[in-house]
This record gives structure tokens, sequence and C-alpha cells, in this order.
């Protein structure tokens, strides 16, 4: 069999060929003179049609196209944590390192260190039985995360050999295994796995245990759950990637897989300048030793940006068989969508809605349900989750446009982003009214148990003040405010500070940016009992303009920023304060 | 690539900007080729689609007076190139950078692709250097930092040409004294437009310092597509082997994706959002992506593009897609216009992505992250007061909506509308950010740390209102 066939036409990143017999859809293809790294995306007869990742300019018709055989596979072993790589998982520090400031075309680097030893330690002996997902050894790749080395998928057998505890790179062989049929398999702890494909686990579970975010509006309002999905639409400058970038910085994970798809260069330099001097709050390590980032900027290939949510995916799947809670953030999935409208307009096929590709749904539904909370494979059962937050980037801020709608009908965590909200430096600018949440019932009894019995009491009482607040905003639209009853107007007031207080998040102040959530709780009890006395004050005929004038007010608006270590005390002191200035308001 | 010359007398079909050749071999994919007329005038062109034995050509200076008869086609075997050296600085070019201004041609100390390649995103040195612009609205709320890429949302008959005029006069980095270099790339603007702006740098000794292509309003739509990618690759020579600070100017982008349209009309391509190709969101970030700083490097390259908003419509695909790539827009608004306000500013819809590493202790001031927050609510919460003044009058308002109102009013005449002719200084523009939040009582700055309160906040100072 040829291995190798003939470039017939090039069109931007779509590049045709001859001679392609017997390759299969979705192989790795090296394009040109010059290696270009491609997938057949489209086969007919024996001409294959391939989208190339990296730039065509100079690819004649008559070069040759090698098969590889294989599909677009990532590697997967010790050593991905604390990466830059770009969409299809090839090294952006080694690639520096080689051509400099400029990415250049045909670079093939590994993904994984080939020379670097880790330190492993076997976990199984000579003449056991394993299967796939067990774990043969273990490595600690970082001060605090152990890396499990697994039996890969698919295989299974009797201990042949096992490496003893020693340092050895990725590509030396660590087990010896007796499969099926007297075959040995030798296991190294690099292992691939195709992008395309979902790594099995045992059996999904319901995810209950929320993704605690540190963000106020977000944990308290609009929870995520471990394993669950989110996405963030928004126009342009309303703080999408402010909110992505806060929750790969809090969210209490193990493992955070950043894919920068078709974004700005810049942001990725900022995320690269701030993450390894930002330290993990569960275990003061740097941020960046739990980070993966895949960065393909806009700028980049655009076939390369359909790769990277997969590329980021599989990553974070091959950490959550290890038994770890990973999040995944992928900004922008329009991008993505976008280059898939790209790809299959220059195949020439026939558009759905708006130009994207009928299969649009379809590709957006694989990837959101590679996410969730699993019993992963293997004897002993770990527990691990891949949870996903993804960006979208509507045109003009239109929701109803198709990246969004078919998002939307899958994931179950919808942070509406609002341009006016951001206009007034609202920020996080997640609208209270649009956004939802289909986890609160099932995390709320986390919050019980960690913060108290009425937290969804008190909550579902914050968000029927913001509704009415609504309510009363279009009347004073209407004929102002004067005309409105005592009461209609302290509710006014009341929302007012729920936003200064609660709502509103400052991401670059050093402890607004991260609150954890008994202080969110603390802080949603005193705004409530600030409420709870002023409806009683009005009722005695206290005007709203004199709880308006209340001194309290000042230190209300504050009360986010009051450090972890006083608030419990600070906290007590502010509701002291405001029972005293009631009391003098209220005559007795 | 191959290198031999071939020449073909084989056009079949010619399109729009587009001609199709046949019987070709070896043709490359985006590869230039040069053109002979009819009247042996030649043109340059690049390969859009190579197939084994035809090509798709796009021709740079249109496709009139081409015939498929005589009209022969040659391939270089080179992609796109342009010719550079220090030498370029204080040049008038076309929008194919050949020169206008009757001097000779540059002679080349290095010949770049204008396509560029990737800055490698590990490579990137975050941009943190504060512009002073001068300019109130963006020094204090918009601030723009050096390797930013911030551009100006305008719409048809607004002083977006003098906005830019004025920031590439006044521009520096404080305590430095370097000057930026300019390069100055114009897409289908008038004779009259090019002349202010070469008649301005002129004027203010900045023409010494500028390298100018000018792809106006008459000349071929079809070079629109290559005149920013020539003005990037000389900011990008000039920034990052010669350690200059470069300022790019773009102007109008709206007419260069117009050229963009028109090119894919003429592939029959599939059309996205109103018939602008599903590609224009890749083609744009190639340019505007072409901003920043390089770690190790001395020099950087900053981008303004202008683009006219068709029918002052922020959600249309142009400047809807430019948001979406860039740090940030600043936004100018009819109204403020209207009312004489200059620079007509909006800060609402405006947005600088790099501030907040560019302000604050140790950059301009201490206060000046929680002032811009303070300015920003405080002005929101003024012009919601206003459209509610329209429907309902005053005569509901409490006193502190009062102020508010007066605030919103007062931030427009003094804080927006500085003139033509005036530069302020960063300590001067929060010295009147200060001055217009001490109408305010001290209860409702909320957004600023107390401690700022108590030592910037001009106490019972004259004209102030309590």
């Amino acid at each position: 069999m040829k291995k190798e066939g003939t470039i017939i036409k090039i069109t931007g990143p779509v590049v045709l060929a001859e001679n392609m017999r017997g390759s299969r859809i979705y192989e790795l293809v090296m394009v040109g003179k010059e290696q270009l790294i491609g997938e057949i995306i489209e086969l007919e007869r024996d001409t294959a049609t391939i989208q190339v990742y990296e730039e065509t300019s100079g690819v004649t018709p008559g070069e040759p196209v090698t098969r590889t055989g294989m599909p677009l596979s990532v590697e997967l072993g010790p050593g991905l944590l604390g990466q830059i790589y770009d969409g299809i998982q090839r090294p952006l520090t080694k690639i520096m390192d080689l051509v400099g400031d400029y990415i250049e075309r045909g670079i093939q680097v590994p993904a994984l260190d080939r020379e670097r030893r880790w330190e492993f330690t076997p976990e199984v002996s000579v003449g056991d039985v394993v299967g796939q997902g067990d774990i043969l050894g273990v490595v600690p790749e970082t001060k605090t995360l152990i890396h499990r080395v697994l039996v890969p998928p698919g295989l299974s057998g009797k201990v042949r050999e096992i490496a003893a505890k020693g340092t050895y790179t990725v590509e030396e062989t660590i087990a010896k295994l007796d499969a099926e049929e007297g075959a040995v398999v030798g296991i190294q702890m690099l292992q691939r796995w195709p992008v395309r494909e979902a790594r099995p686990y045992g059996k999904k579970l319901e995810p209950n245990v929320p993704l605690i975010t540190g963000q106020r509006v977000i944990d308290t309002f609009f929870p995520i759950a471990k394993g669950g999905t989110a996405a963030v639409p928004g126009p342009f400058g309303s703080g999408k990637t402010v909110v992505q970038q806060q929750l790969a910085k809090w969210v209490n994970a193990e493992i955070i897989v950043y894919v920068g798809c078709g974004e700005r260069g810049n942001e990725m330099a900022d995320v690269l300048r701030e993450f390894p001097a930002l330290e993990d709050p569960t275990t003061g390590e740097p941020l960046m030793n739990r980070t993966v980032l895949i960065a393909n900027t806009s700028n980049m290939p655009v076939a390369a940006r359909e790769a990277s949510v997969y590329t980021g995916i599989t990553i974070a799947e091959y950490y959550r068989d290890m038994g770890y809670d990973v999040a995944l953030m992928a900004d922008s999935t329009s991008r993505w969508a976008e280059a898939m409208r790209e790809i299959s307009g220059r195949l020439e096929e026939m558009p759905g809605e708006e130009g994207y590709p009928a299969y649009l749904a379809s590709r957006l539904a694989d990837f959101y349900e590679r996410s969730g909370r699993i019993i992963t494979t293997g004897r002993e059962e770990r527990m691990g989750s891949v949870s996903v937050i993804g960006a979208v980037s509507p045109p003009g801020g239109d929701f109803s446009e198709p990246v969004t709608q078919n998002t939307l009908r899958i994931v179950k965590v919808f942070w509406a982003l609002d341009a006016d909200l951001a206009n007034k430096r609202h920020f996080p600018a997640i609208n209270w009214l649009e956004s939802y949440s289909l986890y609160t019932d099932a995390v709320s009894d986390w919050w019980h148990e960690q913060a108290g019995d009425d937290w969804g009491e008190m909550r579902g009482e914050m968000m029927t003040l913001l509704q009415k607040e609504s309510e009363l905003q279009e009347i004073v639209q209407l004929v102002g405010a004067d005309v409105l009853p005592e009461h209609d107007k302290l509710v006014l007031l009341a929302a007012e500070i729920l936003k200064e207080s609660f709502l509103i998040q400052n991401a670059f102040h050093a402890v607004d940016t991260y609150c954890r959530p008994v202080k969110q709780y603390g802080i949603m009890k005193i705004l409530l009992t600030f409420y709870g006395l002023a409806s009683d004050a009005i009722a005695k005929g206290v005007p709203v303009e004199k709880i308006m004038a209340m001194p309290v007010r000042v230190k209300l608006a504050r009360i986010a920023v009051i450090p972890d270590a006083e608030y419990e005390g600070r906290f007590e002191e502010i509701k002291k304060n405001m029972e005293d200035e009631f009391r003098s308001l209220v005559p007795a | 690539m191959i290198s031999k010359n071939r020449e073909y007398a084989t056009v079949t079909k010619v399109s729009g900007p587009l001609i199709v050749v046949e019987g070709v071999s070896g043709v490359a994919y985006g590869e230039v080729t040069e053109i002979t007329m009819p009247s042996g005038e030649k043109r340059r062109g690049q390969v859009l689609e190579a197939r084994s034995n035809l090509a798709v050509v796009q021709v740079f200076g249109g496709t009139k007076d081409l015939d498929t008869d005589v009209t022969s086609i040659r391939f270089t075997g080179e992609t796109l190139k342009i010719s550079l050296s220090e030498e370029i600085l204080g040049r008038i070019l076309d929008g194919a950078a050949n020169p206008i201004d009757g001097g000779n041609p540059v002679i080349p100390e290095r010949v770049l692709d204008i396509h560029g390649y990737s800055i490698n995103p590990y490579a990137r040195e975050f941009p943190q250097d504060f512009i002073e612009t001068g300019i109130s609205t963006i020094d204090g709320m918009n601030t723009l930092v050096r390797g930013q890429k911030l551009p100006i949302f305008s719409g048809a008959g607004l002083p977006h040409n003098r906005l830019a005029a004025q920031i590439t006069k006044q521009a520096k980095v404080l305590g430095k004294e370097e000057e930026f270099a300019v390069v100055f790339a114009a897409m289908g603007i008038t004779h009259e437009e090019a002349n202010f702006f070469i008649k301005d740098f002129r004027d203010t000794g900045a023409l010494e310092r500028s390298v100018i292509f000018l792809n106006l309003a008459d000349d071929p739509v079809i070079e629109r597509f290559i005149t920013p990618r020539l003005a990037l690759t000389t900011a990008e020579f000039l920034a990052f082997e010669k350690e200059m600070h470069v300022l790019v100017i773009l102007t109008d982008m709206t007419n260069y994706c117009e050229a963009l349209r028109e090119i894919a009309a003429a592939r029959e391509e599939v059309p996205g959002r109103r018939g602008y190709p599903g590609y224009m969101y890749t083609d744009l970030a190639s340019i505007y992506e072409r901003a920043g700083r390089i770690k190790d490097k001395k020099g950087s390259i900053t981008q303004m593009p202008i683009l006219t908003m068709p029918d002052d419509d922020i959600t249309h695909p142009i400047p809807d897609l430019t948001g979406y790539i860039t740090e940030g827009q600043v936004v100018l608004s009819r109204d403020l216009h209207r009312k004489g306000i200059y620079p007509p500013i909006d800060v609402l819809p405006c947005l600088s992505r790099l501030m907040q590493g560019g302000i604050g202790k140790g950059r301009t001031r201490e206060d000046h992250p929680d002032v811009n927050d303070q300015l920003y609510s405080a002005y929101a919460e003024g012009r919601k007061l206003q459209s509610l003044v329209a429907v309902v009058g005053e005569e509901g308002l409490s006193d502190t909506d009062k102020k508010y109102l007066e605030f919103a009013d007062r931030f427009e005449s003094i804080f927006v509308n500085q003139g033509t002719g005036t530069r302020r200084s960063i300590e001067e523009t929060l010295a009147i950010a200060w001055d217009l939040l001490s109408m305010l009582p001290e209860s409702e700055l909320k957004r600023i740390d107390t401690e700022f309160i108590r030592k910037y906040r001009p106490h019972l100072k004259e004209g102030s209102i309590e």
C-alpha cells in the first residue's frame, strides 16, 4: 500500500490530494515538502480533503502528502502541567527556543519532554492481574499533585515486569503485561489518545457538589457543580475573559485546562505573567503548577483553532481518569465554531443557519458531553470530574444567534453578560434576571451543611428582591420614584445596596477578588438583616430618606473588602452599629 | 518553492478583481504574479487558489483593460515582500509601497514577507507602559499602554481624524523623552483627509519619523488588501529590528473590509453576516494581532485603527469583529459632537482592556483605578437620570439625584471637552476628576478607598457644590 499521495489543489487551509486510497477519515498527514501537519476531513474515492494546521503559502500542486496511519492525537503523561501548547499540542516554550519569537512552519516538537526523568514508584507487583484504569505506579508531578500512571484504556493482563522505584523518562517502558493470546505489551508513562474521541469512564454521577469559584454572584446565585457545564455569552467588552480568568484562578479544582481559542495574544501573555505569581488557594503552590494552557490565538492557523478545544478536553479527561477534579475554560467557543464555518465554507458544504455548518449543534453537544462527574474505570474506584465553562461571543451581543442558542440547549448554567452593566462598570456584568443555573437545588445541601440552614431561603429572598426591583424600575421609568409608596422605595434602596455590596465584585482588588463561601453567606445575612430592620422601621413610619442617610450604609458598601482574617468580628460590629442606628431612628 | 519564472498567456476568465489562468504547472498558493496587460503596463497579483493546471489570481491594480487574449502572466515564485531599511522613515508611498514623493525607491537592508508569522504568545511581553495622550477621557478612563491595539470607532462626519492626529502629536511615555515613530496607512480615504494628516505631520515635525502608505479612494480597491500588511511589516521592522516605539494608524478599516467583501463575492464564496466573508474575523485578527511587545526587545507596536461605523451601528460586523479582537475601543458620539464637545468621546461604551496593568501606584497614581471606577458609575447614574428626567421631569428627584444630574453635565462640558490644542497631564486629568467628584456627597464615593478620599478630595474647595 502506497503511503504517499499528491497535492492537486490548495485554497487557504484546505488542500486536496489524490492517490490517497486506503487512508481514513481524521487521519493525520504531513503536507508538502515542508511536512505541514494536516488532518483528513473528507474522502471521495482516492481523493482526500485535508485541513492543514499551518499556513499554506508557497505549497504547490504536485508536492507529496505523507500518511501517518494515525488519527490526530495528544501526548499524555507527566510534564503536562505548567506547559503552554498551541492548538495541536506543540509546546510554545520549546518552539521559542528553537526558532525565536515568531512561530514558523513545519516545526515538529514533541509535547512532552523526552529527556526529563520522573520519580516513579510502582504500586503493583509481578503476577498481579490488572485492567484498564488500574494504577501501575505514581509520579510526583508537582509538589502537591500525584500523577497516577494508569493501564491505558482497552488493555488488561497479568503484570510480567514492573519497573523498580527510580527515575525514568516518559519513553522508557515501566511495565510489561501478558495480555490476551500470549501477547506481551509494554507500557510507558507516555500514552497517546485521539483527541476527537472521549476517553472511557466507569459511570456518570449526579453533579451535586458545587465548584466553588469565590465569585459571589456565581456561587450564591448561579452556581456550577463539579462536572457541570456553563456558558458565558456576552458582547465584546462585557468581561467574558475576566470571568474566565477569575474562574481559572480561584475554582477549587485540582487541575485547570485553559483553552485560549482564537483570542488575543496579549491575554495569554497576561495569564503567563500572572499565574506563576499567584497562589493556588487550596495548596499554596503557584497557580501555574496546576494549569495547562492551550493558546491558539486569533492570528494562529484557523484549523488548529478548530482542534484546540479537543486537545484541551482530552488532557482534562486524562487527569479526570486519575481521580481529579478538572475545570476546563474555553475562551471562546464562538471562535471555534467560526473555524468550523470557515473550513466548511472552503469545502463548499451546504451551509446551515448564518453560514455555520449543519453539524454545528452536534459538535457542540459532543464537546460539552465530555464533561461530567464520574467514577473512573479501574478496580479501585476513583471519583473525578471535568467541568466545562465555555465563553460565547455572539455577534452584536445578540443571543439569538446559532452558537449561543445551540450552546444553551446543552449547558446547565447560563451567565448572561450584559453590556449595560459593563458600561456602568458593574462587574462581573452577569445579569441576574436573565441568567440561570439548573444546579441550584442539587448543590443546596452542600451549602446548608457548610454555611447555614437558611441559605436557600435567604438566596430566594434576595432573588425576589431583585425581581421586585426590576418591576418597580419599569414604573419609575414612567412616573418617577416619588410616587411610590415608602415600602417600594425601600425595595429600590435594598436592591441598590445588594448590587453594591454583593453582586459587584472587583477582580483586581487583592481581597475582593476571591470571596469564601462562608463570607458570601455572612454578607448575605447582614444585608437581609438590614432589609428586615428597615422594613420594620418603615412600618413604624420612618421615611426612606432617613434610612438612606444612615452612616452604616457606607460600611455596608465596603463590606466585601474586609480581609478574611478579621471579617467575623467586623461583620458582628457592623451588625451592632446597624441595630443601634435603627434603634435611634425608631422612637420606642 | 519553485524559483524559475514561468510566463503564460492563457488567461481564460476575467471576473471582478480575479483572473483564471489555465494550463499552468507548479504554481504555489500565495505566489506573487506579474501581469502584462495588452498595453504593456504591468500589474501585480497573488494566487488565491492553486490547482494542478489552473490558478485563480487576484489582481492588485484591478482588472480594468485586461483581456483573455494577449494578457500574459508571469509567476515569480515569490510571496509578497517589501524592501525595508531605516531610510524608509520620512517617506510617502502608495498602497503597494511604491514611492510617490518623488524620491528613489528604498535601498533594501531587509526584504520581508508582508504576511509575517504569528508572534509566539509565549514570546509576548505583557504591555504595561502607560502612554500619556493628553486626552482626559483616554488617559483617565481608557488608558492606552505601549503595545496595545485600541481602535477609534467613529461615524461619518465625526472628528476622528483630528483626534488621531492630536494623539499622534501628544503621545508620550511618562518620564521618557523617546518619541514614537509613526506608520500611517490610508485605505480608501479621500485626498483631502490624507492631506490633512500629511500637513499635520509636517507642521508638528512628525513627518520625518513617519512612514506613510496611501491607498486613496480612487486607487484600486484590491490594493487595500495589502496596504495594512505592508504598513505592519514596516512597523515590525522598525520596532523589533530597529528598537523603535511605533504607533500605527490604520484608516479606514471599514474600507478595508469592503474590499474583503468584494473579493469574496467575486470568488462566489458562501457569505457570512451581511455579505462579509465568514473568515473576516481571522483576516482582521491577522492585522490587529500584529501589535504588541516581545520579551527582551526594546521596541513596541501600538495600533490605533480607525473605522467608521456604518449608520453609527456598533453591532455592524466591522466594529463588532474588531471589538472582539482589539484591546478595547474609543467610541465617538454624534450627540456630544452636536453639543460642540471635542473630543466627542462617549466614555460609557469605551473600554481599554489593558488599563489595569498600566495604571495605579508606581505607574500613574495610586487613586487612579478607584477614581476611574467612580467616574464611570457616577456618570452612568447621571445619564440614567437624564433619560428619566426627559420623561417625568425633575420634580420627583432627590437632592442627591440632582447632584448626579449636574455631575453628568459638568463631566461632559469640563472633563470630556478639552479642545484640540489642550494637552492635559495625568495629574491635571485626575485633579479635574476630583473637582467633579467633590460635587457629590462623600457617602456617594463608594468605589473609592476611604484613604484616597482623605488624601485627594479637595475639601470645601472654592466653587464646589457643598
